[in-house]
């Protein structure tokens, strides 16, 4: 055997956590410290998520959830990076606007449904929106500050070159800030889901996981919940990962 | 007294002062140079001839400002007062080189080695054809041994400092500036620049000034150090070195380098004790 195949039990470390989740949720259930009407058994509930894959409706859900994230993330992205890079570039300009963006992205974002609800009524519309609105502002605060703590020394070097304001703009500010950027789009997504779902709850739609996941509530089918609520978790990871995987690829020299 | 301030008033902006050219040779005229510093001033009505096709190093005490000086003229800090041409030629009007001391902070990341060393060429408007013309003859005359096709954090710090130079001299400067180009490098690395840049110069003859904060990589590399007292910054000595090139390791035992060193450290030591 030569000395590539040997395992490396390291590498196992990362299973270690939900395996220890199963078996304490696996003994809560048989020890029945909690009614199986409340919780059902981890392993029926994870056949129920691989069935409801296979034959169910999930998917469905899964990608209506999917696909209004995305809308709203990318009107988000398309707002808030450019404006962000603008606002950046103007310390002056970002100072004014500061309390305002501090303000509204303090403000939880569900505070605002009823309003986005008179405003779009109860429509698909008004899901977006209100996801994208909570997402524009991280999204944009970020890329500001990725802009605002560029390198001086890299905007000096371009300027001795004769860079114009435009081109340091360009081939510099932009560079520089998106390593912040990345961190505002990873935020900016998870914040979307966040408000997609919660939208999906509460503003009447007929799919989503936020509907099937309260739908199942509302009966009681809890192998259905836990299900929902954990396909609602690998999405979120998923995505995250997703962009962590794409900002090593951009940002290759972050860190370097 | 306010007829006088009327007076004073009715006259036309003061028109500038007659401008006063160096002797023969020289490149950069510095005439009543004025920054403040946090209200005092660092430089005050300072005037300085550097001349063309030289290698001038700048030495002196802590904090007298002469990385300041040299960024002035360079444009990276703005000036409070006073004129600085180059062959009477504004800063816009002329073509100059910046090394910095953190070349890591200095290249671009993003960009590859050989794209950073295009990037000043592309600036300035040049066709493909001849950017490449212009790279292929930096990589000859460097004789680099390295893949420039590779990202800056690839390379070591002298392979980074190497490009620096590179890009720097890309353009064709009339004017190379150098920050204490070699203060972020090993020994090994700093001898292999140094003797780099002493080619350049000896292939291209381009007006160098380098900020140095060691007296004998100054001597060694100058043919004239500047030597600045504390401030508000007046010049105390301009020291001529004139060994022939290419100067190498005997250069470093010669009596005229001892002696021209001596002088200096005598001369800081003096301003420092001040």
């Amino acid at each position: 055997m030569n000395a590539s195949m040997k395992f490396d039990s390291s590498k196992l470390l990362p299973l270690v956590g939900p395996l220890v989740l199963f078996l304490l949720w696996f003994w809560v259930v048989w020890a029945k410290l909690v009614s199986p009407v409340l919780l059902p058994d981890p392993v029926v509930t994870l056949e129920h998520l691989f069935v409801s894959v296979i034959q169910g409706t999930l998917m469905d859900d899964f990608w209506s959830t999917v696909g209004r994230t995305m809308k709203a993330f990318l009107i988000a992205a398309g707002i808030g990076v450019p404006l962000g890079v603008i606002l950046g570039s103007s310390e002056r300009l970002y100072r004014s606007v500061e309390f305002l963006i501090d303000f509204f992205r303090s403000t939880p974002s569900s505070a605002l449904i009823p309003l986005f609800l008179t405003i779009f009524g109860i429509t698909d519309v008004n899901k977006i929106a209100i996801a994208a609105f909570a997402a524009v502002l991280v999204i944009l605060f970020n890329s500001a500050y990725g802009v605002m703590n560029a390198r001086k020394m890299r905007i000096m070097a371009a300027k001795v070159m004769g860079a114009s304001r435009l081109q340091i703009f360009r081939d510099v500010l932009f560079w520089e800030s998106l390593s912040q950027t990345f961190v505002g789009l990873r935020s900016g997504i998870s914040m979307a889901l966040v408000i997609v779902v919660v939208a999906e709850m509460f503003i009447g739609s007929e799919q989503g996981l936020g509907h099937r996941i309260i739908d199942a509530q509302q009966v009681l089918n809890v192998k259905e919940m836990y299900a929902s609520i954990l396909a609602a978790g690998i999405l979120g990871y998923a995505m995250n990962v997703f962009f962590l995987v794409c900002e090593k690829k951009v940002v290759h020299w972050a860190g370097k | 007294m306010e007829a006088a301030v009327r007076v004073k008033d009715s006259l036309p902006a003061e028109p500038a002062p007659a401008f006063v050219p160096g002797p023969p040779g020289t490149h950069i005229t510095l005439r009543k140079l004025t920054k403040f510093f946090a209200g005092k001033p660092l430089y005050e009505n300072f005037d300085l001839d550097i001349p063309k096709g030289r290698i001038t190093s700048i030495f002196g005490p802590n904090g007298c400002g002469k990385s300041t000086v040299m960024n002035m003229i360079a444009g990276l800090i703005p000036i409070d007062g006073g004129q600085i041409l180059f062959d009477g030629k504004t800063l816009r009007e002329t073509t100059i080189g910046y090394v910095f001391q953190n070349y890591r902070d200095a290249l671009f990341p993003w960009k590859r080695a050989i794209d950073n060393i295009r990037y000043p060429l592309e600036l300035a408007g040049r066709s493909k054809i001849e950017i490449e013309r212009r790279v292929s003859e930096l990589v000859a005359s460097f004789e680099v041994k390295f893949d420039l096709v590779r990202y800056p954090y690839e390379l070591s710090g002298g392979q980074q400092q190497t490009v620096s130079i590179m890009r720097a001299l890309a353009p064709e400067p009339e004017v190379l500036f150098l920050d204490e180009p070699f203060s972020a490098l090993d020994f090994e690395m700093t001898l292999f620049i140094r003797d780099k840049l002493q080619d350049i110069f000896m292939k291209t003859g381009v007006t160098m000034l380098v900020v140095s904060h060691d007296l004998e990589e100054a001597v060694y590399l100058s043919d004239y150090v500047l030597l600045l007292t504390k401030r508000p910054t007046s010049v105390s000595e301009i020291v001529p070195f004139t060994a022939p090139r290419p100067r190498d390791i005997s250069t470093v035992s010669d009596p005229e380098f001892i002696r021209v060193k001596a002088h200096c450290l005598e001369v800081f030591q003096r301003e420092v004790r001040r």
